[in-house]
């Protein structure tokens, strides 16, 4: 069996049937034009039959023209059929696929273009970003990948984040730049509105104390109440200083950065339902080439981060057990 | 000589009326969404959203505009070609009355939401069900009609109406098939295909060509083998060709459907098929045309003065013109720049504008004053304005969409030096700004002109008065 063939017959006997049936039917347009083209009749007469009155038919003969673009089309569907995939499991002469062309054409592609992002994966993301060519191509990269969701400008949309800022959920170091289009994100919140968590107003008290955190309006007695609710609603993931961790892709809550929105209502609502928001893995995708230059741009627009020995994960890491035995 | 039996022009009646009203809200639903594409801030509350709106533009073009001219026409005609009253006029009652609650089904519940995600064919199962007896109900009056007919031949309309009728029952049972569930009680019906994957994608668009095949082509040939001739006062042009173009036409149509899904997960074997039949469709297409337009060879003068005939004269140009666009669009190379850019939606407009509702419109300005004791509109000067409205607002509609449609299939394939691309999908979008509003102006141009046929109809009846003694006529002489 022929792998590029991508039929889906599950015996040779469908492959048979198909043949057997679009050959009957080709062949039999040409016959059947053949045999009403040549019959005999004279320009200008009318058949003789009258409906409602006025309604007759002249019984001219086909156009000649017409006659000979329709066995032209006739002609041309023989001819293809012979070279191209038509007939069944049969290949055509060509041996054409859809699949062989892809692969033939992406093949072609990274023959012509690897290079030019090859040439990039060599040096690290920092000197990438400094490189003006490969800012460029990393700007197209980044208009045909991901603006649809981070925006041509990529400043981002609620619930996408920015990327010109210093605000990073997962780390702004050119290594986890590269993780994170690579592998994509997961971020899960859990719901928190229902019993034995905590009722409706509870989770409003919350809400108050975090927007207090970030000097958004709120109420203060709320705000106070919600202060001995965080530790253990929120702190296990946010942090007790609610400076959120960014190794697990936890929220900043002191910020002012607000990915969907800051309205107390969409607050109250995230507490309560919880919250899921994805980013797609890209690597497999794209390559590692072009994540490089992705990665470069991102890290250039503004926010990126020294690569250090991840000083901000290692606290965290270090705060973990100690949250735990507090709850 | 006449006998006592009278036609059932009744049925007919309802229908046209109904073809011009609905006609006026499908397009008018059409300016709308045409507009939301301009003005995003359209999409002001759910119901009346784009993704909600295009269904129920199309169904109504389509189903009620297209369906009642065609119920109409071939009531209409069935009858006279036949030289008897229509079969069961009990039936032929149901159907309309069962053909507008389809509608106002299709109304309330495509903007609530509900939806099978087929593509011209997105109502729920228990309108399906409801489409199948009112169309089972069609072919029985219709057939009956033709059995119990006076003359020994069968005039070559009534081929196309009664293939139609026969093509699109099969299309609806075999593409609506689906597992039907309440979701909660009896208000949330919804359809789960009885096909997955790709075969759910071929059966789909099998059904979705041939609806463009049976219903918008074969059907609104059969109104064309009628009311040119009769408009025009001329034989047909050729016995030989309608015979060879309607069973070539009717044959090569069922084969298309694959077009529609070129490079896609459709084996190639499927795909090739697809465009070969649809090339050699192009000759059965275009014998439809040269019958239509070679009638009037010999009374050419007839063309300047009659409004009537231009309509029905220029929708067989754009029907040649459309059926010319489309099997080129089918062949794959051509299809790698035109698939899923305003291109097809411009092809589909100049069918759609041009030839089917354009033959619909002449038709029924032949048809309206004979059902209303008429002998002609009550304006022939409004049917002019009428005429150079819808072909203007035809060719703005389309020209947009061929120059939008292109170059958003240009723009996507522009690739940088790097093999980046050009142009991120936005700038396609943005750039098609200009030719979406023209296409807004092209839809009100042609809405206006129902407006004015809306207008002229009511004058008309009410000038006139609803014929129900029209005797039916003898054959002429004996076959």
């Amino acid at each position: 069996m022929d792998f590029k063939n991508t039929s889906d017959f599950v015996s040779s006997f469908w492959s048979l049937y198909v043949i057997v049936i679009v050959a009957v039917s080709v062949i039999g347009c040409a016959v059947f034009l053949w045999f009403q083209g040549t019959a005999k009749f004279k320009p200008g007469e009318v058949t003789g039959h009258v409906w409602d009155e006025t309604l007759e038919e002249y019984n001219n003969p086909l156009p000649n023209w017409w006659r000979w673009m329709f066995y032209l089309t006739v002609g041309f569907a023989i001819v293809y059929l012979m070279l191209y995939p038509g007939l069944g499991n049969l290949a055509g002469s060509f041996g054409w696929t859809m699949r062989g062309q892809y692969e033939q054409e992406m093949k072609k592609a990274e023959e012509t273009y690897g290079p030019k992002f090859n040439q990039f994966l060599k040096q690290d993301i920092m000197t990438v970003a400094a490189n003006q060519e490969a800012k460029e191509m990393g700007a197209r990269l980044f208009q045909t990948y991901c603006a649809q969701c981070h925006g041509g400008d990529a400043g981002g949309a609620p619930g996408f984040p920015n990327l010109k800022d210093k605000d990073w959920l997962w780390g702004g170091t050119p290594e986890k730049i590269v993780e994170t289009i690579t592998n994509g994100r997961m971020g899960i919140m859990t719901p928190k509105g229902t019993k034995p968590d905590m009722d409706a107003e509870q989770v409003k008290d919350v809400v108050h104390y975090v927007r207090s955190l970030s000097g958004l309006t709120h109420d203060s007695a709320r705000a106070q109440r919600g202060a001995e609710l965080y530790p253990q609603a929120c702190a296990a993931c946010h942090g007790p200083d609610a400076k959120g961790n960014p190794a697990a892709g936890y929220p900043n809550l002191t910020d002012k950065v607000w990915l969907h929105g800051s309205s107390e209502a969409k607050q109250i609502e995230i507490v309560t339902k919880g919250m899921q928001n994805q980013m797609p893995a890209f690597g497999e995708f794209l390559g590692p080439a072009k994540v490089h230059l992705l990665a470069a741009y991102v890290w250039g627009l503004g926010g990126g981060e020294k690569p250090e020995p991840a000083p901000v994960a290692a606290p965290a890491e270090a705060e973990k057990p100690a949250e735990e035995a507090k709850q | 000589m006449q006998s006592q039996a009278t036609y059932n022009y009744k049925v007919v009646r309802q229908f046209a009326v109904m073809t011009v009203i609905w006609g006026i809200v499908g397009m008018l639903v059409g300016v709308i969404i045409a507009a939301q594409l301009v003005w995003p801030e359209l999409n002001f509350v759910e119901w009346l959203s784009y993704g909600r709106l295009r269904p129920l533009h199309t169904n109504a073009v389509i189903f009620a505009f297209g369906g009642c001219a065609l119920f109409a026409t071939s009531y209409y005609s069935v009858q006279r070609t036949c030289h008897t009253t229509l079969f069961a006029p009990g039936l032929a009652a149901f159907t309309f009355w069962g053909w507008q609650l389809i509608i106002v089904l299709a109304a309330l519940s495509l903007p609530l939401g509900f939806t099978s995600g087929k593509e011209y064919a997105e109502l729920e199962w228990p309108i399906d069900i409801l489409i199948t007896i009112v169309w089972v109900a069609y072919a029985i009056v219709f057939f009956g009609t033709i059995g119990t007919r006076k003359t020994k031949h069968i005039y070559v309309s009534n081929w196309f109406f009664g293939s139609m009728i026969i093509a699109v029952a099969l299309l609806h049972l075999v593409n609506s098939a689906a597992i039907p569930v309440f979701e909660a009680g009896i208000l949330t019906p919804r359809s789960y295909s009885a096909y997955a994957g790709v075969q759910d994608a071929m059966v789909q668009w099998w059904y979705g060509h041939n609806a463009v095949g049976f219903f918008l082509t074969a059907g609104f040939l059969g109104m064309m083998y009628y009311f040119v001739p009769k408009q025009a006062g001329r034989p047909v042009y050729s016995y030989r060709l309608s015979v060879v173009h309607f069973w070539a036409l009717i044959f090569t149509y069922m084969w298309a459907g694959p077009h529609h899904l070129h490079y896609t997960a459709l084996p190639d074997w499927t795909q090739s098929l697809g465009m070969l039949f649809s090339l050699i469709l192009l000759a059965p297409s275009w014998g439809g045309m040269i019958n239509g337009i070679m009638t009037l060879s010999g009374a050419w003068h007839k063309l300047r003065d009659d409004p009537i005939l231009k309509f029905l004269i220029t929708s067989l140009s754009f029907y040649g013109m459309s059926t010319f666009e489309g099997p080129m669009m089918s062949v794959k190379t051509i299809n790698a720049l035109s698939h899923y850019t305003d291109w097809t939606v411009g092809h589909v407009h100049s069918g759609a504008l041009g030839w089917v509702a354009m033959v619909s419109i002449g038709s029924l300005y032949y048809l309206i004053p004979r059902l209303f004791g008429k002998t002609e509109m009550y304006s022939v000067r409004l049917i002019n304005v009428h005429f150079w409205l819808a072909t203007l607002g035809t060719v703005l509609y389309i020209a947009a969409l061929w120059i939008s449609g292109v170059m958003q299939g240009l723009m996507w394939r522009a690739t940088n030096p790097d093999g980046t691309l050009t142009y991120a999908f936005v700038e396609s979008v943005k750039a098609s700004y200009p030719f979406w509003t023209i296409r807004v102006i092209g839809g009100l141009l042609f809405l206006a002109g129902m407006f004015i046929m809306a207008y002229n109809m009511f004058k008309t009846i009410a000038a006139g008065r609803a014929v129900d003694d029209a005797k039916v006529l003898e054959p002429a002489h004996a076959h």
